[in-house]
């Protein structure tokens, strides 16, 4: 890089100098959606919005899904990959062509608190669409063949699942805070996959694929009010008296000790750790939810600018929020070096400790509200953005009207509302986690930094 | 649908202008892509357009390190960028009132980015926890785009490793970066593009007043990174530590992506008859029927379509159980070309794949982020940001015949095959991986 070219220092600067950075113009509000937040004959809670920007739909079925059975988690998995598989009317390329010919497609994936159903075509399509998921719903048949090809695929995700960092440091994370509540087992053991059966599959569907306390959102070019006609139609067929098997609820988290787990040879490691908040309806959400992007929930946070953009540890820190049906815990994330592990442990506990000491300032309450504010109308400006949110928000009961009201809560939060919530959820002795790594590097230092073990969950 | 309100032009010191207005939400989109990728980059600093990439985040005349980031996100705004073969762009998405705090970010540190030896050094760090993420200390990190062109291309542009050698990076100086940015990031060597809630005249306005003073630099002459199609099947191992299952990437020479589109879309289709969706045919067969892989799939471009010039991948990767052999997968693929080569498709069997495309392209539009990058780089690909709204109708009009030519171009003796075997899983350097 030789050319006749310009130094550092004159590229950065111009005769005219420093120029102010412009103001904000005034902003519109986004337009009201027309919706239908209602209950179909069978249980299904439907919600329906217009958002006409393309001529698409998007699909999103939330289906309580818990199960206490040893054999669950397996059972579950093989399940949803195998849901969209067959049925008495189509076998497995029919509904791939059918999908495809309006531009769509279907997927079902599980986890231990539900089942869940994704879905996007034309708008055209959509009688289509609901045909063909109708049709899984209520007659799903798990032919011997697809349940052995699958069983067999899944085995082996699980054993590349279970080589990604990210997985393995989850796993400890869930043990290490839930113990053996059912909610730890997101990925189910290779072994239990293998001895699934046809039958146990047909009868878990049977037993939990069921509409009542599931929900359905459709948001795109459609008429909100007769599609739910059209919805009551397609549906009829699938009903039961009992409701969708929801997750026993969470132990709360009390804070402890950080596990160290060991991880031979590690060029990287997996910090997690984990504290209890509130979810949604607490009136101090909104709060909380300011005071966690100061924290490290957007680039601007304490935790990124210290750990990433000053120091260097790490290329990705983040904090946020996890929902789990009526509860909600704020995780802390980051992967770093392996020499600068314990620094960016120490620094990560110091943020928190500060953030309750030292609260965020009146701009930094302002930063993380314009972000908030910003960032959700951001969202559901697309149909697939908005459906996911609703989908979210509509599991814990929520709906649309929580969404449009949220930029009034959260320009109601006062600094002061911050500070509390700082100073009560993110303490750093209300934390507990993980740090999966190189132990043989990284003990001696973590165990210095204290309130750090090694070993394995249990 | 009709195609949306596009307008186009050019400034004084040669900026080009993409505005695409749209009042369906009260958002903005603003990208700016300047014509230099990693392809570009010197031998000895493998890494460097991404590296530069994260420092121009890092502070400009008018703002201080860190400012960047707290203005668009105090604006209720998000931001990135990326580096791509032959571009780099850098992107906010924010409220329709910060437009023209979004103008002016980028428009500062175009005219006078602060490079400094503190910033470097800190990003060169940044960047190689990036590259431990994705690549060193995960399962097929960096497979196929890092590790498959080496294999099939034998030039340094075309071969290297896009994310770089940590030692390349070490060695990256401030020097470097000021002949890197008075090289390619002058205003005649991008595009700047705004799509969302504005009308044209304030925007052209707001343009005009925080990017006209730029001072104007000649774009330098683009080099061809044309070199021959391989002669025989080249071949290529790498031993993955973290990898369970063994994997296979593939990689064939395509048509010109810009200079014979009808071609580069034909495969684009093709990629879609292979491999999308359970009823394709390598699903179909590889997958189901008899069963060979996990997973298989097929596509033009290392990252995805449309972000390279001449000349591109199609490359399809598997990841296999150990019982089968590489020989096994190859045989089943090969045969399903023939058949493809000797038999066109029917036309409801490329239906299936342009109406997913079409349903893609239209949900791809939908995101204002995706829109403004793919107005951005078509402008400056192709020269034409309107092509972004004709693609649906022009992969609709690829014929059975053309599908079938395209499968017959992919040879067995004109190929890459890079073979990734499961390592022991215990030891491994940090270099692993970067190493061809």
């Amino acid at each position: 890089m030789s050319a006749p070219h310009r130094t550092a220092e004159e590229i950065g600067r111009t005769a005219a100098g420093p120029r102010p950075v412009p103001s904000l113009g005034t902003q519109r509000a986004a337009a009201d959606l027309s919706h239908v937040d209602t209950t179909l004959s069978n249980g299904l809670r439907v919600l329906a919005v217009r958002k006409a920007t393309v001529p698409l739909v998007e699909l999103r079925v939330w289906i309580p899904f818990a199960g206490e059975d040893a054999l669950h988690p397996a059972t579950a998995e093989v399940l949803a990959e195998t849901l969209l598989t067959g049925t008495a009317r189509r076998d497995r390329i029919e509904i791939d062509a059918d999908l495809a010919l309006i531009g769509g497609d279907l997927g079902s994936g599980v986890d231990p608190e539900r089942l869940s159903i994704s879905g996007t075509s034309l708008a055209e399509g959509l009688p289509t669409m609901l045909d063909v998921l109708a049709d899984a719903l209520t007659g799903a048949s798990y032919a011997d063949a697809e349940v052995a090809r699958e069983r067999e695929r899944l085995i082996e995700r699980i054993a590349v699942s279970r080589t990604q960092p990210r997985t393995i440091a989850r796993e400890a994370l869930q043990k290490h805070r839930y113990g053996n509540h059912p909610a730890v087992r997101e990925v189910p053991q290779a072994e239990d996959v293998a001895v699934v059966t046809p039958e146990q599959v047909r009868a878990l569907h049977q037993a939990s694929v069921l509409p009542r306390g599931s929900v359905l959102v459709l948001v795109g070019d459609i008429d909100p009010q007769t599609v739910i006609g059209d919805l009551e139609k397609a549906l009829g067929g699938w009903a039961s008296d009992r409701s969708a098997v929801r997750l026993p609820a969470l132990p709360d988290l009390t804070g402890g000790n950080v596990l160290l787990v060991p991880r031979a040879g590690a060029v990287q490691s997996q910090i997690r750790l984990s504290a209890q908040t509130v979810p949604r309806t607490d009136p101090r959400y909104a709060a909380l939810q300011l005071a966690n992007l100061a924290y490290g929930g957007y680039f601007s946070s304490r935790l990124v600018e210290n750990i990433r953009e000053d120091k260097g540890y790490t290329y990705s820190a983040h904090s946020g929020f996890e929902f789990t049906d009526q509860t909600a815990v704020v995780n802390v994330d980051a992967d770093t070096a392996t020499d600068a592990t314990a620094a960016a442990l120490l620094e990560t506990r110091y943020e928190l400790a500060r953030l309750g000491l030292v609260p965020p300032t009146a701009d930094e309450v302002e930063s993380v509200r314009q972000y908030a504010i910003g960032s959700l109308v951001t969202s559901a400006s697309s149909q697939a953005g908005l459906a996911a949110q609703l989908a979210a928000l509509a599991a814990t009961g929520l709906g649309a009207e929580w969404l449009a009201e949220h930029p009034a809560r959260l320009a109601a939060v006062t600094a002061e509302d911050v500070a509390n919530a700082a100073l009560e959820f993110f303490a750093p002795q209300r934390f507990t986690g993980v740090v999966v790594g190189d132990a043989d590097v990284l003990a001696p230092k973590l165990k210095a930094l204290g309130d750090v073990t090694v070993g394995e969950p249990t | 649908m009709a195609d949306p309100e596009l307008v186009r032009f050019t400034l004084d010191n040669g900026l080009r202008v993409v505005l695409a207005p749209d009042a369906t939400a009260p958002v903005v989109g603003v990208s700016v892509h300047y014509d230099v990728g990693f392809r570009s980059e010197p031998e000895g600093r493998t890494g460097f357009a991404h590296l530069f990439e994260h420092l121009m985040f890092q502070g400009s005349e008018s703002l201080e390190k860190l400012a960047h980031f707290r203005y668009v996100q105090s604006s209720g705004g998000s931001f990135n960028g990326s580096t791509h073969p032959d571009y780099t762009d850098y992107f906010e998405v924010l409220p329709a009132a910060a437009l023209e705090r979004a103008l002016f970010l980028e428009a500062d540190r175009m005219r006078a980015p602060k490079l400094t030896q503190e910033n470097l050094a800190n990003q060169i760090d940044v960047v190689k926890e990036e590259i431990r993420l994705n690549v060193l200390n995960r399962p097929y990190g960096g497979f196929p785009w890092i590790t498959l062109p080496p294999v099939l291309y034998s030039t340094f542009p075309n071969a290297h490793n896009g994310y770089g050698g940590f030692e390349d990076l070490e060695q990256a100086t401030i020097d470097d970066c000021a002949a890197f940015f008075d090289t390619y990031y002058s205003p005649a060597n991008a595009v700047l593009t705004v799509a969302g809630d504005f009308t044209v005249e304030q925007a052209r306005e707001l343009i005009e007043k925080h990017f006209g003073d730029v001072p104007h630099r000649p774009a330098p002459e683009r080099p061809s990174f044309a070199e021959p199609a391989p002669e025989g099947e080249l071949r290529g191992e790498q031993i993955d530590q973290h990898a369970p299952l063994p994997a296979i990437g593939i990689g064939y020479r395509m048509p010109d992506p810009i200079n014979d589109l009808d071609g580069y879309l034909a495969n684009l289709v093709l990629a879609g008859v292979l491999s999308d969706g359970d009823g394709s045919r390598l699903q179909q067969r590889m997958v189901h029927r008899e069963p060979l892989v996990v997973d298989i799939g097929a596509g033009a471009g290392l990252f995805g379509p449309f972000e390279a010039r001449d000349p591109d991948t199609f490359t399809i990767t598997a990841i296999h159980p150990p019982e089968v052999s590489t020989e096994q997968v190859l045989a089943a693929l090969d045969d399903e070309l023939e058949k493809l080569a000797a038999t066109p498709p029917e036309d409801q069997e490329l239906k299936k794949v342009t109406a997913r495309w079409a349903a893609s392209l239209h949900s791809e539009h939908d995101k204002l982020v995706s829109r403004t990058l793919a107005l951005g780089s078509f402008e400056l690909l192709y020269g034409d940001a309107s092509l972004v709204y004709r693609l649906a109708e022009k992969m609709s009009a690829v014929t059975g015949e053309a599908v079938s030519a395209a499968a017959k171009a992919l040879r067995p003796d004109s190929r890459a095959v890079l073979v990734v075997r499961p390592g022991s899983g215990s030891v491994e350097s940090e270099q692993e991986g970067t190493e061809q």
